[in-house]
């Protein structure tokens, strides 16, 4: 489908990695990321970086001794967005929350194998889990808003939460910082005159909204969505994948979803896993109407699952 | 008329049948009757303190303390003003300690220490804490604090006696709380790339805040209405006092002196403490609730 476009854009940001020789790490003060954020002086710094590609190497996560992904090795190409289905239980959302070390926040759970963002490992000793954190951010799928803080501070809550002394950012650039997050989820039109009213107030497409534009106020290179519709109505729902067809712009998307017409609409790539193992993965178009595997087309012709 | 008799056939097996019409009389009755006696103590309460203490109100009553003297006429034995200031300053010591410790132990166990072998070890050392009588937890202190260093009774050894006696209380109340904070609060807050203890600190605490303050309250009014673990710790005097210390006088343990006392005009300044006793704490839930009401978005 795009698979020119993408290939051009994977194709321009190897010679820097290439150079870089060895597997960047991800530091909490790293060099690149905060030149990054110190030069840019653009209105609406969510579109300033593009989004990163992240490739899984042999990853297997366990809840104790239940092993739910069973060595997956998968690439998600930068700037494109990947749909993962597969019946329920079958690992989809354990996998993506090993994308952003959210897995071993489970008591009991941890992950094995590589992660790498663009080439670095994110499972690597030296990392911090927070900066990997601020890379990749994640949409639930229930709307979750923090609950005590209004639209604004929903959205400012990643600038002033995190790690990266921001305390020196001035108030002005926080409001900037939180329109444009706004703005890139399509929802500062809405939200405009009710920025100090209860996120939780919102409808729950909005909600979602909120959530994503949250994510993207900490300008990650990757978002995770873990089946951010299901909670959602048909209007909501479409709303949110015109969303997601104008964020990969900016970041890469991992979605996972129930809803297989979500995926063909949304997805450049699809993965189709079973069982905690990856059967395959291919343009959205080739996965849905001629897949290589047989177990693939029972799936998504809805023989089971 | 053939309509009607027919839809009312229909209705038949609809009907409630009587014996089930009796049955649940009977229930009812039951439920409204043991909700009734609950009421009898509960409202005897207030209105034996309510009209024995408020004829013993008075300005004096708030203003001075007790002389001692309880032989003579009403006006000179004094007001309960030493009890009332030595009850909020030993609680508020009290409090000072127990509702930080416990809800940093409460954090640890939800937060931390979760499925653990020594969490579990904690929630069974909390439990065993909770059903220990006040009295035991006096006469610890007396133990350690005035037996163990040879010296005197004191305000602050009171409460410390208080905030172990507090402590189970605020720990059990806050981990419930924090338990039913829904985990993808917590995640979605931790995928912003947050730090665990900003996490803590911005999002759960401030989320558990309205609840957290209703067991702490709980904790407060369960300490500020103990006579034992003081009599022993905090002992009695009838001066104001504000160093901790020296010996101070409680609510508690004033009424505890008066109720026995042979003069009924003592025994009347008892039951105006204990209205005052019950009117604090009152306030005090009042005042939290408008605070921790506020301190939320609407």
């Amino acid at each position: 489908m795009t698979s020119d476009g993408t290939a051009s854009r994977v194709a321009d940001m190897e010679p820097e990695s290439q150079a870089e020789g060895e597997r960047r790490r991800i530091a909490p003060k790293g060099p690149e990321s905060n030149s990054s954020t110190a030069t840019e002086t653009a209105p609406s710094p969510v579109e300033a970086k593009p989004g990163l590609s992240v490739t899984l190497e042999k990853l297997r996560a366990f809840y104790g001794d239940a092993e739910q992904v069973k060595g997956i090795d998968l690439d998600f190409r930068a700037n494109e967005v990947t749909a993962i289905i597969g019946p329920s239980g079958c690992g989809k959302s354990t996998m993506i929350r090993c994308i952003n070390r959210m897995h071993e926040e489970i008591p009991g759970a941890h992950a094995e194998g590589s992660v790498l963002l663009d080439d670095a490992d994110i499972y690597d000793p030296s990392v911090d889990v927070v900066a990997v954190r601020r890379a990749i951010g994640m949409v639930f799928q229930k709307p979750n808003p923090f609950p005590t803080m209004s639209v604004f501070d929903n959205v400012a809550a990643g600038l002033r939460l995190g790690s990266s002394g921001r305390r020196g950012q001035g108030k002005v650039d926080l409001q900037a910082k939180v329109e444009a997050a706004l703005r890139g989820a399509g929802l500062w039109d809405e939200v405009c005159e009710r920025l100090s009213e209860p996120g939780a107030g919102l409808s729950g497409g909005q909600q979602q909204r909120l959530c994503i534009a949250r994510s993207l106020a900490v300008e990650p290179e990757v978002i995770l969505m873990d089946e951010p519709c299901s909670a959602l109505d048909p209007i909501a729902t479409l709303k949110i994948e015109e969303l997601i067809e104008e964020l990969k712009q900016r970041v890469t998307i991992v979605i996972v979803t129930h809803n297989m017409q979500q995926a063909a609409r949304v997805a450049d790539r699809t993965a189709f896993m079973l069982s905690g193992e990856l059967v395959e993965v291919g343009p959205t178009q080739e996965i849905f109407t001629k897949p290589n595997d047989s177990r693939t087309e029972e799936y998504v012709t809805g023989k089971f699952g | 008329m053939s309509a009607q008799i027919t839809s009312s056939a229909k209705l038949d097996r609809f009907a409630v049948s009587p014996a089930r019409r009796r049955k649940d009389r009977l229930a009812r009755g039951a439920i409204s009757g043991a909700t009734v006696i609950a009421l009898i103590p509960l409202a005897l309460v207030l209105y034996y303190l309510l009209s024995k203490g408020l004829s013993s109100w008075s300005w004096s009553f708030f203003s001075t303390d007790p002389t001692g003297n309880t032989f003579f006429k009403t006006s000179s034995i004094g007001g309960v003003k030493s009890a009332i200031l030595g009850t909020i300053e030993i609680v508020a010591l009290a409090s000072a300690i127990a509702i930080p410790i416990g809800v940093g132990v409460a954090v640890w166990l939800v937060e931390y220490g979760r499925a653990s072998k020594f969490a579990h070890l904690v929630r069974f050392f909390v439990d065993v804490l909770t059903g220990v009588p006040s009295i035991v937890f006096g006469l610890f202190i007396y133990i350690v604090l005035i037996v163990g260093t040879g010296s005197s009774y004191a305000g602050y050894k009171g409460s410390f006696a208080l905030a172990l006696l507090m402590l189970p209380v605020v720990i059990r109340s806050a981990e419930v709380i924090l338990t039913l904070i829904p985990t993808t609060l917590r995640e979605s807050a931790l995928a912003l790339g947050a730090p665990r203890w900003k996490v803590i600190f911005r999002i759960i605490l401030p989320t558990a805040l309205p609840g957290m303050v209703t067991g702490v309250l709980l904790a407060i009014a369960r300490a500020a209405g103990e006579t034992a673990p003081l009599l022993f710790t905090a002992a009695s005097t009838r001066n104001t006092n504000f160093n901790l210390g020296q010996f101070m006088n409680s609510l508690p343990v004033q009424i505890y002196d008066d109720v026995t006392s042979p003069t009924t005009a003592v025994v009347n300044r008892a039951w105006g403490a204990a209205l005052a006793l019950v009117t604090m704490i009152l306030l005090l839930n009042l005042i939290a609730r408008l605070v921790s009401r506020r301190s939320r978005l609407a």
